[in-house]
């Protein structure tokens, strides 16, 4: 850092309790609306996904009425091509959807952040060997491997959710890094250091608790990637075929021509769910990531200070 | 001297990508349980002795590093195979399908890129008004959209006005026509594939200009120009576009590379005979010369465009020393 001289807290600061971190992303929430709105707007996904037997008036596989039938007072979402209740399907699709969204964007954490993690930390040979497999995974086209992955494992749940989370890993992987390599160099860690400390206790104890909101923020936003990704699965015909999820519902629509009876109501709900879905995630995994990420100019680790001396030969 | 060095860095790692891409290509389709036999042998009258010699004749029961060999070989000598489907070469198979996707995904880039700069110029200039938050958020609306879904609403409200489905009209030949009308009629079926592409990429297009143009309204030099008494549409134009426009350069040039690649979501809705549609074809065929062909076509035309993006951002940003 060139120019500003290190802050030095004054004893007063020192002796009032630190702010805890959880209380931080908290204030973060409650100062942004947009993050409010997005977190909420999930929260009910979640809820009716949660709930969907409770919820939806009938049974998704069962036929109530006529093939495509028109919206009515009895069926306020109409009736697909086999005459089952739209809304119901639309209910119970939430299911499968968000299970994939949030379960691929786990997967994308656990492998990106162990990337990011070990790569920003350790350095060297490390870093250049996963950073030209990162390098690789970005150019790829992500849905042509899709494809070919899902054709070759097959089309069950759990490899539609471990494909997802396997392509879209990257950008967490690179956030987490250079978010890393700025932990790396701060004192209280080179202290930690000098005392003796393993790496993976200075990896576990002081790294990762740094860099875990910041974690969080990208994953939200990952769901988003993984419910698109669901639904581009589900509409080239690689989805698990058994299921109902708002990416098989857009397909059946489109593949059982549903659009040459105009039976729009058959195909716009599934794709405003999933802008719904998508937008939510957008807004809460940004406005908390705007709020995190040290490279967007938010120096959120400042919350903490810390008396800081000039270590002899490193500048800060 | 400046750049040399540079420029050789980033080259050298390109071809390192070039070769680690190369050689996850063939793992990737080799890995595969069941090999191209088991699809391509699948009648009834199949007998062992004919997939045995199936596999023969497409080198496969060769052991898998000196089919790695082969592979490399031929590659050097620009031979990517033949398609196990139609037994033609791969690249003769790829030709017409990338001719096809070209200009639509061209075309749909394009609409993209326009709308975003005009967007997120007005955005930035009007910031805080509901130009901008109408503006943004109409923009992100957009991007939350699954393609395929964009592209049936689209078919849903113009599906009567212009053709659903394919690249030209297949009758058009009979009627005899002038070159003017063939363009006219390929134009035609291009719209709707590119303005789907159009407007669910536009988005990211608007936040990047919108962001950087604030950035660049912030500066010293725009509060001088406004001390000197210029208009605000001159200011945005001559000073803080320039500069705001640094990220975009890149960033189409980035995008460059993703033209070749088509896009296999558009053009199954509107059965657009591309290299979408083709790679697509080709994962149900396990068609693994044509696969590995489309994709190391589409990783090298995204390394390169990577490459052309780094020395652009390089040649026009003289902060960059690499």
């Amino acid at each position: 850092m060139t120019g500003t001289a290190p802050v030095l807290a004054d004893e007063q600061d020192l002796e009032a309790p630190p702010p805890r971190r959880g209380s931080f992303v908290w204030s973060v929430i409650k100062g942004q609306p947009q993050a409010t709105i997005g977190a909420l707007v999930l929260l009910a996904f979640v809820l009716v996904a949660l709930f969907a037997p409770v919820i939806a008036p009938y049974d998704p596989r069962e036929k109530v009425g006529d093939v495509f039938e028109a919206p009515s007072s009895e069926h306020w979402l109409g009736l697909d091509d086999g005459g089952f209740d739209m809304l119901s399907l639309m209910i119970y699709g939430a299911r499968v959807s968000l299970i994939v969204g949030f379960a691929a964007a786990l997967v994308a954490m656990l492998i990106g952040g162990t990337v990011g993690l070990l790569s920003g930390y350790f350095g060297g040979k490390t870093d250049t060997v996963l950073m030209r497999m990162t390098d690789y995974f970005i150019v790829i086209p992500d849905i042509p491997l899709m494809l070919v992955v899902a054709a070759i494992w097959g089309r069950s749940l759990t490899n539609i959710i471990l494909i997802i989370g396997v392509i879209y890993w990257t950008t967490t992987a690179r956030v987490i890094r250079s978010q890393v390599l700025s932990v790396r160099e701060r004192v209280y860690v080179q202290r930690t250091r000098a005392l003796g400390a393993g790496h993976w206790r200075i990896l576990s104890r002081h790294v990762l608790p740094q860099v875990a909101p910041l974690l969080v923020a990208i994953t939200v936003l990952s769901v988003a990637v993984a419910i698109f990704a669901e639904t581009a699965i589900a509409f080239l015909g690689l989805g698990d075929p058994t299921l109902i999820s708002w990416g098989k519902l857009i397909e059946n629509a489109f593949s059982r021509s549903a659009i040459s009876v105009d039976a729009w109501w058959a195909i716009v709900p599934p794709g405003l769910a999933v802008v719904a879905v998508v937008l939510a995630c957008t807004m809460l995994g940004r406005s908390l990531e705007d709020a995190l990420n040290p490279r967007l100019r938010v120096g959120h680790l400042s919350v903490r200070r810390f008396r800081v001396r000039e270590v002899e030969g490193k500048s800060l | 001297m400046r750049g040399i060095d540079y420029v050789v860095k980033r080259t050298v790692f390109a071809l390192m990508t070039v070769l680690v891409a190369i050689t996850l290509n063939f793992v990737i389709f080799r890995a595969a349980p069941g090999d191209a036999t088991s699809s391509l042998a699948k009648c009834r009258n199949c007998t062992p002795e004919f997939r045995e010699a199936l596999r023969e004749e497409l080198g496969l029961d060769k052991p898998k590093l000196e089919q790695y060999w082969i592979y490399l070989k031929d590659l050097a000598h620009g031979d990517l195979g033949d398609s196990f489907v139609t037994r033609q070469p791969v690249w003769q198979e790829l030709k017409q399908p990338i001719l096809n996707t070209l200009p639509m995904v061209g075309l749909g880039y394009l609409i993209s890129i326009v709308l975003g700069v005009l967007v997120g110029v007005v955005a930035a200039w009007r910031r805080g008004t509901f130009l901008d938050w109408g503006g943004v958020s109409t923009a992100l609306f957009f991007y939350s959209m699954p393609q395929q879904w964009l592209g049936l609403m689209l078919l849903i409200l113009l599906g009567g006005v212009l053709p659903a489905s394919g690249v030209s009209d297949p009758f058009i030949d009979f009627l005899d026509p002038s070159w003017w009308e063939v363009v006219i009629d390929r134009l035609e079926h291009m719209i709707l594939p590119a303005a789907t592409l159009g407007l669910v990429l536009y988005g990211q297009y608007a936040l990047i200009v919108r962001s950087s143009m604030i950035e660049a309204l912030g500066e010293d030099y725009i509060m001088t120009a406004r001390a000197k008494g210029l208009s605000s549409w001159g200011i945005v134009r001559k000073h803080a576009l320039r500069t705001s426009l640094l990220p975009i350069a890149t960033l189409v040039a980035l995008t460059f590379g993703y033209i070749i690649g088509g896009d296999i979501l558009v053009e199954a809705v509107f059965s657009y005979p591309g290299i979408g549609l083709a790679t697509y074809e080709a994962v149900f065929d396990r068609d693994y010369p044509m696969l590995q062909g489309a994709f190391l076509l589409l990783t090298l035309s995204v390394i390169l465009a990577n490459l052309v993006a780094d020395l652009l951002y390089f040649k026009l940003d003289p902060r960059v020393t690499g």
